[in-house]
């Protein structure tokens, strides 16, 4: 097994990312076409299933903002290949940028320029983790700005615990409006701190739609947050109707006694991600896509 | 409310546009421009100056999109094109209507107060395309005709678009002062009450 298998695997993952939506994320867009009950919120709806169905046909970016792009890899302790795998995923960024193709995301600060082909500094950002294992997982997470715009994060007073949260949670919405392309996924994380609130708040976004949360008072928390963020009436598009999220995500970690850190990240209905599993033998296992 | 459903083909007529009803949606067959902020910051000293834009926006449609292009040969294909954000254009797009003619503004997420009394005083409307849908307007786009200011960068150039029904594309914004970006912000404030009893805050 070489390290070609890593880039060439990222590369597959990138390209799909960009065209296929993951099926938990279309079933539930359609689920919320099949229940809406605004006549705007579901032509919006209409035509965003449209939009899916030919961006698949045709392999086409699903949206014109393909992103900035992250990868979150887990690798095992005993997978082979250690060495060069962020040079590897770099040059599948670079690869499917021209080939997919992918829009020139990355701009550099300083210059302002763009650098033209979605690399630069700390860009693509990747999230390690190493775990007892032989084989090693993949996740693309390309991201738009619309919709990126829109996350927040606050340090919130811990006198109002909860109460506090989830009123930062509808604010955050209303202020948000259409603006982040709805019917969105909320990812809300809270304690640790600044750092860890918006890693847990972004990693959120990853869960398959369909996968309930496995701490009971969260799948609580979640149900009683997309209630209440539907019932602001936004709807699709920001046009009206009782479909602004999708879901909502929650993720906690311990809090100091004196902090109270909430974010709240915010994901568009183009909820591009993929992942597969590389095997120590070089086999690899597409997770969210059918390939071949 | 009662959703009308329109074809209409460039050159479009000031009439056309005046019968338009918040709500209705309209599909575009014939050319579309694209502008973004740049695109409107360079026009506006232009037209300021008594100089003529390089395509005629008279009964004409404006999008707010940076497409994602790629060059087949001599040939632009359009990759993806869905539509910006439109706000960001509010500081140029009253004056914008007034000195091209242009009839009928493509976007997303609503323009302003400015953007609404320009739309009543020249007869124009906005509409929003679905956001994201960058494959669905790549498919009713059936070629560029051409492309102009690309010294500008590839998102920000003028690309002058043949399309063939274009759309699903929404009035928001009609000729006649109403906006429905705001009613729908100020009907989710008054809403915010309910939301917050249902959640046990005050
Ligand atoms: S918010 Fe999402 S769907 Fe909307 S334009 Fe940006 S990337 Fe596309």
């Amino acid at each position: 097994m070489s390290i070609q298998v890593i880039e060439e695997t990222a590369f597959n993952l990138l390209k799909l990312a960009a065209t296929i939506l993951p099926p938990d994320v279309k079933e539930a867009l359609r689920r919320a076409y099949e229940t809406e009950t605004s006549e705007m919120g579901k032509a919006q709806l209409e035509a965003i299933l449209e939009n899916v169905r030919v961006a698949e046909e045709k392999q086409l970016p699903i949206c014109q903002d393909t992103g900035v792009i992250s990868f979150y890899v887990r690798i095992g302790s005993d997978f082979p290949i250690r060495k060069g795998i962020y040079e590897a995923l770099v040059r599948a960024t670079r690869r499917a940028t021209k080939e997919v193709p992918l829009r020139p995301n990355a701009v550099d600060p300083i210059q302002e320029r763009n650098t033209g082909d979605n690399t630069g500094r700390h860009i693509p950002y990747v999230h390690w983790e190493i775990f007892d294992g032989d084989y090693m997982e993949l996740i693309a997470f390309p991201k738009g700005v619309g919709s990126e715009n829109m996350c927040k994060l606050a340090m919130l007073s811990p006198a109002h615990r909860l109460k506090g949260l989830k009123k930062f949670v509808i604010d955050t919405i209303l202020e948000a409006g259409g603006k982040p392309c709805p019917p969105v996924i909320v990812g809300v994380a809270f304690g640790g701190g600044l750092d860890i609130a918006a890693e847990l708040a972004k990693r959120t976004l990853l869960r398959p739609l369909d996968r309930p949360n496995p701490v009971p008072e969260l799948a609580k928390l979640e149900e009683e947050l997309l209630k209440a963020i539907n019932e602001t009436g936004i709807g699709p598009m920001g046009l009206g109707g009782r479909w602004t999220a999708l879901r909502v995500h929650v993720d906690y970690a311990c809090r100091h006694p004196g902090g109270y850190p909430v974010a709240v990240a915010i994901q568009c209905w183009a909820a591009r991600r993929a992942a597969a599993r590389i095997n120590a033998d070089g086999s690899v296992e597409y997770l969210t896509h059918k390939v071949g | 409310m009662d959703v009308a459903v329109y074809k209409l083909r460039t050159p479009i007529s000031e009439e056309d546009v005046r019968r338009l009803q918040l709500g209705d949606v309209i599909y575009i067959s014939g050319i579309m421009v694209t502008a973004r902020d740049s695109a409107h910051r360079r026009a506006m000293e232009i037209l300021r100056a008594g100089g003529s834009l390089p395509v005629d926006l008279r009964g004409g449609v404006l999008y707010h999109c940076g497409p994602v292009v790629k060059k087949v040969g001599e040939e632009w294909r359009v990759v993806a094109a869905g539509p910006t954000t439109s706000i960001r254009m509010e500081p140029f797009e009253a004056e914008f209507i007034k000195l091209t003619g242009v009839r009928v503004i493509v976007g997303k997420g609503g323009m302003g107060a400015d953007t609404t009394r320009a739309c009543k005083e020249y007869g124009a409307v906005y509409t929003v395309f679905t956001g994201g849908c960058g494959a669905l307007a790549a498919n009713a786009i059936k070629h560029v005709q051409r492309v102009e200011w690309l010294d500008l960068g590839v998102p920000e150039a003028l690309w002058v678009f043949e399309v063939e029904e274009f759309g699903p594309l929404v009035v928001t914004i009609d000729a006649h002062g109403n906006n429905f970006h705001e009613r729908i912000s100020a009907e989710a404030e008054r809403r915010k009450t309910q939301v917050y009893e249902m959640l046990g805050l005050k």
